[in-house]
């Protein structure tokens, strides 16, 4: 016992002594979390950048999503922040970035190319600040299995019009896996962004006159209730919503070949190319219709620079040489991620895979910009968006387990809403 | 019934010695059967697993040991492809590798003969040969290849974290059960039920005031954040306490008329004495500070002071868990939490039986 | 140990050196001060720590219960007094969670008490169980007694993840299943079996330390008394009814209070196993309090404080009376 004590001792005087790190160049970090393998490449363009610049050198402190969500909001308000960070909670988090328009060498290029992002990540009111760029741009629809369509003799509906509704898919996906007798028909993500682009598709506001958030509205409770109905008649996966706690995904299900029609978005590209590969015919179609349109939900992470860096000029360069049009290029085909950049929207990526499922999987995803909803870019560029996709969220659970009605789910979402931008102040 | 009751009670009340097999035996080796497999089983499963590829974890139902399919190389193309056993329309199987998939229906050539031609063939009709090979490159991939996932670094803080740890707690909690129980000073039942009330507050609910406390003082991103505030354990104090009761005071006393300082009676005599109950407080914190997720999260945030729970958690996305390594890198924790375990076996459950918590 | 003797030239001299420092030190105050008031001295470390890391947060919890709007640091927030508490005892009908303004709250309090109640007498039950199998004459008994100690030492988090792999509707207890015929279940979306399932991980985790804890007690039971219950003609039933149970008793108190501190506190294995679910049915009331103050997009601190200071009075009250019972026992 004494010996190790003895031991422990020795370790304890040992790393009172830890070196602290050495000062003669500028340490930039950011704070960074990982779907794929966008943290591998965005590594090998910094270590091209540090070659090119050796006064700075910066680290990537790579953290679980759920670090960026909860931890991160509680470092920045306690000052603790880092020099930039990837965020999705874009709006909730913008009074902590820093606008590096005084350190832009060329402050239009991100005003041309950025221009319809940057009001995500900027505080209501402000119209000017460049807080940073976005990684990827995410947008949600539905894949589909055209193998099973074809084995079971079922007409794929987006092949004989533009415009099919949701309840057109839902019939064809119960019809195909009723003929080859496939457990899941329709599975949707377990997130109230994905349950939005439907909602608005089929008339939900969102937002009332006044523009405070609002989910009291026929379009919603429409959609809440065909969703509701779904999971309970197994049209939908029973299993992803009244399960988790946050996010679900139906991946495993999907490259089984077990589910017809997966509503989720283009950052699935990347592992279905991994997980399927061309095992058989996976395919990106069009967001159903409904009164309200036929929209997805755009979405995405962004890079920003923390307003409390000590080096907001090597910040700047950093992002400047990270959001350039050929270094942007590179790090979305390498990644397969969308870029939200106009230079690139308009001469087209050369996605980095061989895989002819992924490319023209993507290329439906770029096509779905054009017919997203204004309504849906206002609630991505909400702040507070997340307060109403997670309260949608939950509260849409509890009714599809039986522990609310569907009316008391939606009075308790806006409750929810309320409660939490009245307190907000 | 009365049978029944008889072996029941038969087990029940028997002890070790004096009997032939019977009944009771029986039940008692059926128990530590299911027992064992139980207790192990997820954990092997788990093990298994994480030598899967990112293809082969989504499988259903899931294959026993890790299978990927074979790939065979055929003159003519410049890649491996990848093999079928295909049921052919007179109803014999062939070995086919595929060359392409077009909807339902793949075009295959037999590697044998590759002059024979392309035939095709019904997706439905051909099923992937496959063979045991394990996905190293889950372990391999993160311990080298992966720049932003240092394992060593994590490996070193977490053996840092964990052993020092141990060492304050060690001694403070001895130190502070010394006096609660071998002095007579005012406050001092006080204090006792302070430490001990405290037992059942987790730290989940005052996360937000001890990051507070922790960021005024400086030692975000250090490891003494994380070091420090688990230190005072009121469950070692409560352990170390009931074992010094023990000690008769008569030691201490006949110490001190030889003239010893009461400093050199902690460590000389106490220190000793309450070996056992040391033991057990020792393993307890090397568990719980190896496994420690939640507060190093919060602590912690530079890759630098990462350790190895709050590293291997970072394969854990918004959209997707990189499950792969996620399972491999569980399985890299265990293993030396295990490997203790399984040398200091003997020690620890014993330990723990006969400081026997009294 | 024998390893680490190599390291005695190096330690040896450190640790003497130490000791003597510190020796020299207190020789001098030991001597002004008196032996008993030593005592001040061996805790204050200890104290200070505590009084730093916990107790000082604890006051800080209490104020910002009393505190409203979502900002970090505790001079910033306005004072509301028991508006916090107000809200969470907003009810219609205290039985009714969904009567509630915080409905969430009282889901986690009824989950609470439920899954505490199932998952203590799981714990007893089996731990006793596995410790009377093991007391008995058995090959192995160092091997069986590690293998059902071994879950233990795995952390919480890693529990869930092994079991959620084995428990998801393609895991391998499904499996299982289907090769006996049975049907293919939704083990953690059904709520019965997922509560069933949260304790069963539970008490499958740390049923093991328990185990030993009785198997020790056991063992102090001298085996004269059994000797002397046979020459009276008791049978097996009457052996384990009138001599192990009563001597058990003691260990099986400490068993209790110690189980059922681990219970109310289960936070992480659920959140990562069920998270919560399916709906709220395994939500207790630790991940409210997380949830609310933490894991939110407005993070309502003060509300998440007061579900606190609720969540530890009972605490402390159970606690108290635990030491008050435990005392009596200890006595008799």
């Amino acid at each position: 016992m004494r010996k190790i004590l003895a031991l422990l001792v020795i370790l304890t005087l040992l790393i009172s002594a830890l070196p602290g790190l050495s000062q003669d160049m500028v340490e930039l970090r950011i704070r960074w979390y990982n779907d794929g393998n966008e943290g591998e490449v965005l590594r090998d363009l910094l270590d091209r950048y540090e070659m090119e610049n050796p006064g700075i050198s910066i680290e990537i402190d790579t953290v679980p999503y759920s670090a960026i969500l909860e931890n991160l909001p509680l470092d920045l308000a306690a000052g603790e922040g880092p020099d930039m960070a990837r965020v999705t909670d874009l709006g909730g988090l913008a009074e902590y970035y820093l606008d590096m328009t005084p350190y832009l060498s060329d402050p239009a290029y991100w005003e041309d190319n950025f221009g319809p992002f940057l009001n995500w990540k900027r505080l209501p009111g402000d119209m000017s600040s460049i807080p940073g760029f976005m990684t990827q741009l995410t947008i949600t629809g539905p894949f589909i299995n055209r193998t099973l369509f074809e084995q079971a003799g079922v007409d794929v509906p987006s092949d004989m019009s533009d415009q099919v509704t949701w309840d057109e898919w839902a019939a064809a996906s119960v019809a195909v896996a009723e003929a080859l007798e496939i457990p899941y028909p329709m599975a949707m993500d377990r997130s109230g962004h994905r349950f939005a682009g439907p909602a608005i598709s089929s008339g939900a506001m969102y937002f009332d006159d006044m523009g405070h958030p609002t989910v009291m509205d026929e379009g919603f409770r429409d959609m809440a209730e065909r969703f509701v109905n779904w999971h309970l008649d197994g049209t939908m996966h029973p299993e992803m919503w009244p399960l988790s706690e946050g996010y679900a995904g139906a991946n495993e299900e999907f490259a089984n070949a077990e589910l017809v029609f997966y509503m989720s978005g283009s950052w699935q590209v990347g592992q279905f190319s991994e997980q399927i590969g061309d095992a058989f015919d996976w395919q990106t179609v069009p967001n159903p219709c409904g009164p309200g349109g036929c929209t997805g939900m755009p979405g995405g992470a962004a890079l920003v620079g923390i307003a409390s860096t000590e080096h907001p000029e090597e910040v700047a360069a950093v992002m400047e040489y990270l959001a350039s049009q050929e270094v942007l290029g590179e790090f979305a085909a390498r990644t397969l991620f969308i870029p939200a950049h106009a230079g690139l929207s308009a001469s087209g990526v050369d996605f980095d895979t061989d895989l002819q499922l992924a490319k023209d999987s993507l290329g439906v995803f770029v096509g779905q910009v054009g017919t997203l909803e204004q309504t849906a870019f206002d609630l991505q560029a909400y702040g507070n968006n997340r307060t109403v996709f997670n309260a949608s969220r939950d509260r849409l659970t509890q009714a599809m387990v039986g522990e609310l009605t569907l009316d008391e789910a939606i009075a308790r979402i806006q409750d929810d809403i309320d409660t939490a931008l009245a307190e907000q102040g | 019934m009365a049978a029944e009751r008889m072996t029941i009670s038969q087990f029940l009340a028997n002890r070790r010695g004096r009997r032939r097999p019977d009944t009771s035996d029986l039940l008692t080796y059926l128990y530590l059967t299911i027992g064992t497999i139980l207790m192990f089983g997820p954990v092997l499963w788990l093990v298994a697993s994480s030598f899967k590829t990112q293809a082969g974890l989504v499988k259903y139902p899931p294959p026993l040991l890790p299978y990927q399919q074979v790939q065979v190389e055929v003159a003519g193309f410049d890649k491996m492809l990848p093999l079928y056993e295909v049921t052919l329309e007179d109803g014999t199987t062939q070995e086919m590798a595929q060359i392409r998939r077009v909807g339902i229906e793949a075009r295959m050539i037999d590697p044998a003969n590759p002059d024979a031609g392309e035939t095709k063939v019904n997706i439905r009709q051909r099923t992937p040969v496959e063979e045991v090979k394990l996905a190293w490159e889950n372990y391999l991939d993160p311990l080298i290849e992966l720049d932003n996932f240092d394992f060593f670094t994590y490996l070193k803080n977490s053996i840092i974290v964990t052993s020092v740890a141990t060492a304050i707690t060690l001694v403070i909690n001895s130190m502070a059960a010394f006096a609660l129980s071998k002095y007579q000073f005012k406050g001092r039942d006080a204090i006792f039920v302070l430490f001990i009330s405290t037992l059942m507050i987790p730290i989940t609910v005052i996360l937000v005031p001890v990051f507070l406390v922790i960021t005024s003082i400086g030692w975000k991103n250090n490891l003494w954040g994380v070091i420090i505030p688990g230190a005072a354990t009121p469950t070692g104090i409560f352990l170390l306490r009931q074992y010094m009761l023990t000690i008769p005071d008569e030691l201490l006393d006949a110490a001190r008329i030889d003239g010893a300082s009461e400093w050199h009676i902690y460590w000389r005599i106490i220190l000793p004495l309450a070996r056992p109950a040391l033991a057990v407080l020792a393993i307890f914190s090397v568990m719980w500070r190896w496994n420690d997720f939640l507060w190093p999260l919060i602590v912690l945030s530079q890759n630098d002071y990462f350790t190895l729970q709050v590293g291997l958690n970072a394969f854990q996305g918004e959209l997707q868990i990189q499950w792969h390594y996620v399972l491999a890198m569980t399985v890299v924790t265990l293993l030396p939490i295990t490997l203790v375990f399984a040398i200091l076996q003997r020690f620890i459950t014993t330990g723990i039986a006969t400081t026997g918590m009294k | 140990m024998r390893l680490l003797s190599i390291l005695d030239p190096l330690t040896r001299p450190i640790l003497l050196l130490l000791v003597t420092v510190v020796d020299r030190v207190l020789t001098p105050i030991q001597r002004r001060i008196g032996i008993d008031k030593m005592g001040y001295f061996f805790v204050l470390p200890n104290l200070l720590i505590f009084g730093i890391f916990v107790l000082f947060p604890m006051l800080l919890n209490f104020y910002y219960a009393m505190t409203g709007g979502t900002k970090l640091f505790p001079e910033d927030r306005p004072f509301i007094g028991l508006g916090n508490f107000d809200n969470l005892f907003d009810c219609g009908d205290f039985l009714s969670p969904n009567s509630c303004q915080e409905d969430l709250f009282w889901r986690g309090i009824f989950n609470t008490i439920q899954f505490v109640i199932f998952q203590v007498s799981g714990i007893v039950l089996f731990s006793l169980i596995t410790a009377l199998v093991l007391n008995r004459k058995i090959v192995a008994r160092g091997f069986f007694r590690s293998v059902f100690f071994y879950p233990v030492l795995l952390s919480p988090v890693v529990v869930a993840l092994i079991w959620k792999w084995v428990l998801q509707h393609e895991g391998v207890l499904n499996a299982i299943v289907e090769i006996f015929g049975g049907e293919s279940t939704r083990w953690l979306l059904d709520p019965n079996w997922a509560l069933f399932w949260v304790v069963f991980v539970s008490v499958w985790a740390l049923m093991g330390f328990y185990t030993l804890i009785l198997l020790a007690g056991l063992q102090s039971i001298p085996p004269e008394l059994y000797e002397a219950s046979s020459i009276d003609g008791a049978n097996n039933w009457q052996d384990f009814r009138f001599v192990t149970m009563p001597l058990l008793m003691p260990t099986m108190f400490v068993v209790l209070v110690l189980a059922l501190i681990r219970a109310v506190q289960m936070f992480d294995q659920i959140y990562v196993l069920t998270g919560g679910g399916p709906g709220t049915r395994t939500q207790l009331l630790v991940q409210y309090i997380y949830t609310t103050g933490f894991a939110s997009q407005i993070q309502l601190f003060g509300l998440s404080a007061a579900a606190s200071m609720v969540l530890g009075i009972t605490l402390l009250i159970l606690t108290l009376l635990q030491l008050r019972l435990g005392n009596q026992s200890s006595l008799a």
